[in-house]
This record gives structure tokens, C-alpha cells and sequence, in this order.
């Protein structure tokens, strides 16, 4: 990588670029787009029932009903009925099967999105009905799964160690799925163009994936379809598959009647129909010495997809890829279990499996500081792969075999453990603990190593265009999608640094397949890696050439050409950049570029669970305190201390603003955010009355955050590190210490399911104090 | 079914709309008066997305029918700035970083400029509990409480 010297933007803390427009409420999302007066409105019919088939269906009144255009099923779709982004197993519209409750079966066309909906409920459907495979053990039992088998990953013989090793500790330990609840729901239009021609908007992370699903939905090449996206109200993976659905109805619609067409679900509908995260139920055995060197762990995983495959085979694997977290284990085994189920298919969310993988080591490094009555932090560094500057494992590679060369915990662990009076409190909270019967203080320190990267390698590519105009503004353009992680500025500051100008001279336009095509999702926390390197090659490619005209000019080498502060020096000649792209233009220079950009150094096999699936890793550590109540279970979070590692950080606020909403949303994951299905498969938590994602109210009381002053040894752009995903794991160290704070009411290990609610928190006091 | 003739104001503008009378004060804002800064994060009350004040009052507008409106005074976010001049709130949030997706924080701006007009030396707690009722699920508050926090210390400096 040519020139890192920085003179810009790039690592200053600069606002999201949209802030001015959210703060006045000028942002447009999906649904605030303005549309033309006739514009259609989508809604889905859906499946009461969890699994059976459609013996009739009377969709007369639904087609009566105030408002309604048409109705279609599976039969009125011209070409494929498939919205999966995997193996076309996901009918947008039932195929006379129906799998999960909620599946969509029928779409209705009206006049307005209210007079949608109501007309969806009016359908007569009759269904001979069949018993669904819900829980996992049903599935394991009926062998209803994804692939032909578990897939198993094996370093060493962990069984022998076990079995040889001077102490041992087994467990199984439930794990909730979880709701994206983005604030902004699903939602998508779609404009019909001259000849067939469709042009969509969609709030995907995904729009090249919505472009060819709609292609092949209305019989056209991807061409004729245009997918842009400006921004989400969130995504969180939410929004990488199960946008299809809306943007594909809508163009079906749009063609069928020639308007516009919009879709949007209702928050019910919105949790009644997507995906969530994967719900785990990890059992673990492990051999360890006295000192707690573990020289022997065995995972058996077992995960609940839903009914189709989705996204569930990447995310299981990337559970198992972390299953190691940041510990170097001698001999490890991993079975992992993707089980089909007739519930929602679930889907990407931030982690990808990896917070699975990870709370299934961290609990197994709980059970055993409990066991040895060890420090849970000692016990953990005693673990640690090696630093590379102080290699002393003979064995420092994953349970896949890739070396670990970037480990940064041991400085970041000593420096949190320093920051936040790590040991003098955990004494004065064990002293305190003395003196309560109702209230139990506890606290927890959690490690985070996550594997940056695509897991599916040929993911791991992007594009971007980059124009320069004669009057010195640029245009920027680039594959990936904003959400809120302020990908957009991050990405713009790093081409206001390339070419020297302010970042008012920069224009954020929306993501747009016809401005770069193939593009992957905005996912894996990828975004600012592959784009940022993306538009550095864009932008330097059109400066080269700039610089190269203006050195031939001026009668000097190319080399000596700077472009700074908005200015551009030429030998002993300097002129603005506006004046510079003036003469170039004339001078005729094309000042428009693409640029692309693929991660180099991974190669790996998922079926051998060997190599090298990720470019490095990025890590982070916090320690969390709580204070839990034995009459009722109710909790709070008194205390957090962050600690993360953005490399050297391509804007430091919005990275911040990603550590601090990641570990809140990872606490809730573990603790609150509770998803409920009753015995009929129908999920009974599907709005935010019943979904209790955490409030203002539940923020810590005291939240200290801080980026690690690292940065990547790895070439990337400006030596940055991937944010979005990672500090999602650190919530776990509220878990942690939920499980501390537990477990002084008695002897027994708390062996704490999650999400710990107040009633999973008080039933497990009762079990470690009472024994019941 | 007939609508209903509905005279109000909204950010000090008179305003006259026909409605069906059973649609929320939040369709009528979005779908009728163009005013799209409200949002619909759940139709339940429980977000706090769509918040705006009726008569001062904060409420969530999801829950209002549109003919309610009558005889009252709305105010949304796009009525916070003074033109060009942005309320000292909307500074703070973007000073802060606030904010992240965004979609919330219009809901976020309207419920704390409304704590801060009854209570402009509110605790943390105070503000922490006011804004129970507005879910955001990207930043995690703590940037929302400290610049909602600050923001009141120099609007009580500034008066």
C-alpha cells in the first residue's frame, strides 16, 4: 500500500454524515420517499399453522375487501416463487406447503397499506394439518436437518485429554435466539420503467442480492433491474435476506399492474414473518489441570434454523469458528448440529454465530474459575494464545489451524483490569456481598477475539466509482450499504484523504447496483474494509493520472505532486483542486474511476474446518458489574468498562458509537430480549409489549468505553480494524456477571441459562441456595 | 365511510385536513401533511418513534386518531429548528454522535425538547426514565442521556 501518510479526514471524529438530516427529520428512509399519487400497497396473508397443506382456499372476500387491486398466490407468479438467498428453498408464496406460522401465502394488492392488511386477514383457508418439528430435540430426534450430517471439527484428541486430565467439568446451556428489532421494519418499492425495465428501492444491506432475486422473479436479466438504497433504520443482519421478500413482491405487483408498488410490514407482521438470531443449545465437556491450563474441550452444538437454510450454514460454522475464542486449547472437538425446524427461518444476525461460539467457551472458563475457585480473569489470561512478541506455545494456532499472530489481549486485559480498579472492587464487592441477604452484587471480565472476514471467500471483494467534476467536487460511490454504523463517512473521509480536500468537496450518494455491480452484503463487519480499499483504489487511480498530466505540465516528476489542504503542489507550483480538475478536464483526463478491492491471505475449508478463513482478528474486553435481587430476580448493570481494538481507528466517535450500542445490544441478547413460541410453533412475543429490548432506563449507571491505541498488522485501509460485529460479544461479560453475582447465594454453580431474565435469574437463585 | 373536517395547527402553521376517523394523528402527519420526520416503529405506543406533542403534551402519535387533532396545537420535529437555526438539542445530538441509523432520534428530540420544557434541571435518572419510552436499538444511550444532560446545562447557562 502506497502513501499511508495522512493530511485528511481519516481518523478524526467527524459526525454521521446524515446527522443534520436526522436531527430535522429530513432523512428519508423507505417508507418517507415520496411517491406518485397511485401508488399500490403490498401486504402479506400468512399461515396460521406451523406445518401442513393448503387444502382450498377461498380468497373471494379477501378480493372483495375495500381497496384491493389484486390478490396473487404461488399460481399467479409469472416466473420463480424462490426469495432464498441460499439453495431456492424459500417460496416467496406458499407452494401448497406451509412451514412455519406466519409464512406468507397469499399477496394482496390495495389501494393503501391499511386496506392491505385488512384484506390479508379475510382469507378462507382450509389446511390439513401435520405435526410440526419445533424444539431442537424434535428435530434431532426426527433427524430433520441442514446437510447430511454435523458437521465436526477436530484438533488432537480432546477424549483422551478429558479422560486424562486431573479435573473435569460438563455442562449444557441454553441460548436464546434474538429479534433485530430495527426500528425502521422491512420495507421496499418498486418503480416500474419503460420497456420492463424495474427500478427498485429496498432497505437491504444487500442490494445486488434484491437485484437478483427480482431479476429472476420477473423474468430479466439483472440488467433491467436497478436496486438503490440510501440508508436503514437499522439493520443488524436483519435486513441481508429477508428484505427479499418485500422488494420481489413489489416488483411482481408493479409488473403485474404496471404502478408503483410499496411494502412495508408491520412490527408483528415483521417479527411474525422474518428470521432471528439462531438459538443454541451448547454441551460442553472440559479437562483442565489444577492451575486451569485447559488441555482438553468438547462442543457438541446444536442450533434451530427454521425451515429453510438461508443463512444458517455460514452462521453455524462461524459459531464453531469461535468456539475457541481467545483461549488456545490443546485438543478441541466441535460438533455442530443445524437442525430444520418449523419455525421462522433464522437468519444473519451481528456475530453470525460467532457470540454463540464464544458464550459457550466463556461459560465453560466460568464453570471452571467456579470449580477451581480461581480468578475468572487469572484463570483466562493462564489460556490466552501468545502475544507475538512473547511466544511461548509451542502451538499457537485456532482449532482450524490459523496461527494467531495479532493477539492483542494480554496488553488491553492488563490495561481494563488497571482502568477499571478491576481487583480492588471485586474484593470490596465480596466483602459487601457479606453484609446482604436480599441484593448480590457481582462482576466479570470477558475476552473478545473475532475472526474478520466472509467465511464464503468469494464474498470478500468490492467495487467502487469515484467521479471527479470539472469544478473540483467528487462524487463517490461504493457497494456497501449505510445502517447507521456511519459506513458512508467513514468511507468518504478516507477519499477526502486521498485526494487531498475537505469533506465538503465529497458527495455520500446511495448505494446503487447500477453504479457498481456484484457487490456482497454489508455484513461480517466488512463494510469499511472492503469498500474503504475499494475507493482508495478509485480515487488513486484518478490522482495518478491528475498528477501525471499536471507533473507533464509543470516540467516536474509525477511523484512530486501532493495534494493537500485542499490544494494541489506541483514542484514549486500549487493551485486548488478545483483548478487542478479544471485543467485536467480540458487537458482531457478522464476523471472518473472505478477501483476494486479483494481481501488477500484467506483460503480455508469448511468442510475440514483447515486454514486460513479470516484476514486477522479484531478484539476487545470489558468487565461488567451488576447488583441481582433474590425475592424477585430483578437486576441492573451498576458499572461497565470497555476496552476494544479498532486498529487504528478510521473515526473514533462513530467507532465508540459502535462498541457501546454493540455491547448493549449483546447484553440484551443474554439478558432481557426473550423470544417466546408457544406449543403450536406460534410466537407469542412479536411486538415490543411482550420483546424487551433494553430501554433508556437499563444503560449502565456508570459506562466507561475506550478504544485500544493499536493498530492492524495486517495491511488494511489506514491500518483500521472491522467494528461493526465484534463488541456485540462483549456483552457477555453482563452474563458473566450476572452468573457472579448468582452464584454468592451458594455453593452450587449457577450454570445460568440466557437469556437471563429476572425469572431465569431468580429460579437459578432458588437452585444454587435451595437446591430446588 | 365519511371523513372528517379537521382545522389544527402544526408547528404553529394552520392546517386543515380531511380524515377518516379512524386514522392515527401519525398517518395524517405522514401520509396527508408530507410531515415524515414521525415515524412508525411498532403502531403499539411502545417505541416512541412517532412522538410529538398535542397541546404540549407528549404523546405517541400512533395512538391519536387524526381527528383528535382539532383545536390543537401539534408540534413534530420539523417544527425544533427556527429555520436554518437549529434547536440546541439538535446541535448536542450531532456534537454527541447521538445518534446512528437515526430513525428514532426524531421521537428521542421531541420527547427530551419536552422534558426539558417542564423540567429543565432534570437528574440523570429523570432523564433516563423519560426517555424509557423511546427505544433506540443502534447507540445504547449513554451518547443520548450526555447530550441531552448538557444540552439543559447551557440552555439553564444561556437563560
Amino acid at each position: 500500500m502506497n502513501d499511508l501518510s495522512n493530511k485528511g479526514p481519516v481518523a478524526k471524529p467527524l459526525p454521521h454524515d446524515a446527522a443534520l438530516l436526522h436531527v430535522t427529520g429530513k432523512a428519508r428512509y423507505i417508507d418517507d420517499i415520496p411517491m406518485p399519487v397511485d401508488c399500490l400497497h403490498l401486504a402479506f396473508g400468512t399461515s396460521p399453522i406451523a406445518k401442513g397443506r393448503i387444502q382450498s382456499m377461498d380468497l373471494s372476500e379477501v378480493k372483495a375487501s375495500k381497496g384491493v387491486v389484486a390478490v396473487l398466490t404461488a399460481d399467479d407468479l409469472p416466473f420463480t416463487n424462490d426469495v432464498s438467498p441460499s439453495i431456492h428453498d424459500e417460496p416467496l408464496l406458499s407452494d401448497g406447503t406451509v412451514n412455519h406460522v406466519g409464512q406468507p401465502v397469499f399477496l394482496v394488492v390495495a389501494t393503501g397499506h391499511n386496506l392491505a392488511r385488512a384484506a390479508a386477514k379475510k382469507g378462507k383457508i382450509d389446511y390439513v394439518e401435520e405435526t410440526p418439528i419445533l424444539t431442537m430435540d424434535e428435530a434431532m430426534a426426527a433427524n430433520s436437518r441442514f446437510e447430511d450430517g454435523p458437521r465436526i471439527y477436530t484438533k488432537g484428541d480432546p477424549a483422551a485429554a478429558i479422560d486424562a486430565a486431573p479435573r473435569s467439568v460438563k455442562g449444557t446451556f441454553e441460548i436464546g435466539g434474538q429479534e433485530h428489532f430495527y426500528l425502521e421494519g422491512q420495507a421496499a418499492l418498486a418503480l416500474p420503467q419503460e420497456g420492463c425495465d424495474m427500478l427498485v428501492s429496498s432497505s437491504t444491506q444487500h442490494p445486488t442480492e434484491i437485484q437478483h432475486k427480482v431479476a429472476e422473479a420477473i423474468g430479466l436479466p439483472m440488467h433491467a433491474v436497478r436496486v438503490e438504497t440510501r440508508r436503514m433504520g437499522g439493520g443488524f443482519g436483519g435486513k441481508e435476506s429477508q428484505g427479499n421478500a418485500l422488494a420481489v413482491s413489489c416488483a411482481i405487483a408493479a409488473r403485474h399492474t404496471g404502478k408503483p408498488c410499496k411494502m412495508r410490514y408491520d412490527r408483528d407482521d415483521d417479527m411474525i414473518i422474518t428470521g432471528k438470531r439462531h438459538e443454541f443449545r451448547i454441551t460442553y465437556r472440559a479437562g483442565f489441570d489444577n492451575d486451569g491450563q485447559l488441555l482438553g474441550v468438547e462442543f457438541h452444538h446444536m442450533t434451530r434454523c427454521g425451515w429453510a437454510q438461508d443463512l444458517s450454514l455460514p452462521v453455524a460454522d462461524r459459531a464453531m469458528l469461535h468456539a475457541d475464542n481467545a483461549y488456545a486449547i490443546p485438543a478441541i472437538r466441535i460438533e455442530s448440529h443445524r437442525l430444520k425446524t418449523n419455525t421462522q427461518s433464522a437468519t444473519a444476525y451481528r456475530g453470525f454465530g460467532g457470540p454463540q461460539g464464544m458464550v459457550g467457551i466463556e461459560r465453560v472458563m466460568d464453570h471452571i474459575a467456579h470449580d477451581l475457585g480461581l480468578d475468572p480473569v487469572e484463570l483466562r489470561k493462564r489460556n490466552y494464545y501468545d502475544a507475538p512478541n512473547n511466544r511461548v506455545r509451542a502451538d499457537n494456532t485456532t482449532p482450524y489451524g490459523m496461527e494467531v499472530t495479532d493477539f492483542e489481549l494480554h496488553g488491553m486485559t492488563d490495561q481494563l483490569l488497571e482502568t477499571s480498579d478491576y481487583a480492588a472492587r471485586k474484593a470490596e464487592i465480596a466483602e459487601w456481598n457479606k453484609g446482604q441477604s436480599r441484593l448480590k452484587r457481582g462482576i466479570a471480565f470477558s475476552p473478545v477475539k473475532f475472526g474478520i472476514s466472509f467465511t464464503l471467500t468469494h464474498l470478500n471483494q468490492a467495487g467502487a466509482l469515484v467521479h471527479v467534476y470539472q469544478d473540483g467536487s467528487v462524487h463517490l460511490n461504493h457497494g456497501g450499504t449505510e445502517m447507521g454504523q456511519g459506513l458512508f463517512q467513514k468511507v468518504a473521509q478516507v477519499a477526502a484523504s486521498r485526494f487531498g480536500v475537505g469533506m465538503d468537496v465529497i458527495k455520500i450518494t446511495a448505494t446503487d447496483t447500477a453504479k457498481v455491480p456484484n457487490t456482497s452484503a454489508t455484513a461480517a463487519s466488512s463494510g469499511s474494509d472492503l469498500n474503504g480499499m475499494a475507493v482508495k483504489a478509485a480515487c488513486d487511480t484518478i490522482r495518478d493520472r491528475m498528477a501525471e498530466f499536471l507533473s507533464e505540465r509543470h516540467q516536474c516528476d509525477a511523484k512530486a505532486v501532493k495534494f493537500e489542504d485542499g490544494q494541489v503542489i506541483i514542484g514549486d507550483d500549487v493551485m486548488t483542486f478545483e483548478e487542478a480538475a479544471s485543467q485536467c478536464y480540458q487537458g482531457r483526463i478522464s476523471l472518473s474511476s472505478t477501483g476494486y478491492y479483494k481481501t488477500p491471505k484467506v483460503k480455508w475449508d469448511r468442510i475440514k474446518g483447515q486454514g486460513r478463513p479470516f484476514f486477522y482478528f479484531s478484539y476487545g474486553a470489558a468487565i461488567t458489574e451488576v447488583v441481582v435481587d433474590q425475592l424477585t430476580g430483578e437486576n441492573r448493570i451498576l458499572r461497565t468498562d470497555i476496552l476494544h481494538d479498532a486498529g487504528a481507528s478510521l473515526n473514533p466517535d462513530l467507532d465508540i458509537g459502535q462498541v457501546e450500542g454493540a455491547y448493549v445490544q449483546g447484553t440484551g441478547w443474554l439478558t432481557t430480549e426473550e423470544l417466546v413460541w408457544d406449543d403450536k410453533g406460534s410466537l407469542r412475543t412479536h411486538a415490543p409489549s411482550t420483546y424487551k429490548i433494553p430501554a433508556c432506563s437499563d444503560r449502565p449507571d456508570v459506562f466507561n468505553v475506550d478504544l485500544w491505541d493499536g493498530r492492524n498488522p495486517e495491511d488494511t485501509i489506514y491500518r483500521s480494524k472491522a467494528v461493526g460485529e465484534p463488541p456485540f460479544n462483549l456483552g457477555i461479560s453482563t452474563f458473566l456477571a450476572l452468573s457472579d453475582a448468582v452464584s454468592a447465594f451458594g455453593d452450587a454453580y449457577p450454570a445460568l441459562d440466557a437469556p437471563a431474565t429476572a425469572e431465569q435469574v431468580y429460579t437459578t437463585i432458588r437452585r444454587v441456595r435451595d437446591g430446588v | 365511510m365519511k371523513k372528517i373536517h379537521v382545522t389544527t395547527t402544526v408547528n404553529n402553521d394552520n392546517v386543515e385536513f380531511l380524515c377518516d376517523p379512524r386514522e392515527t394523528l401519525l398517518d395524517v402527519l405522514r401520509d396527508r401533511l408530507n410531515l415524515t420526520g414521525a415515524k412508525e416503529g411498532c403502531g403499539t405506543g411502545d417505541c416512541g418513534a412517532c412522538s410529538v406533542t398535542v397541546d404540549g403534551r407528549l404523546v405517541c402519535s400512533c395512538l391519536v386518531l387524526g381527528a383528535e387533532a382539532e383545536g390543537k396545537k401539534i408540534a413534530t420535529v420539523e417544527g425544533i429548528a427556527k429555520g436554518e437555526e437549529l434547536h440546541p438539542l439538535q446541535h448536542k445530538f450531532i456534537e454527541y454522535a447521538a445518534l446512528q441509523c437515526g430513525i428514532c432520534t426524531p421521537g428521542i428530540l421531541v420527547a427530551a425538547k419536552s422534558l426539558l420544557e417542564k423540567n429543565p434541571d432534570p437528574t440523570e435518572t429523570e432523564v433516563r426514565y423519560w426517555l424509557a419510552g423511546n427505544l433506540c436499538r443502534c447507540t445504547g444511550y449513554d451518547k443520548i442521556i450526555r447530550a441531552v444532560m448538557d444540552t439543559a446545562a447551557d440552555m439553564r447557562e444561556a437563560s
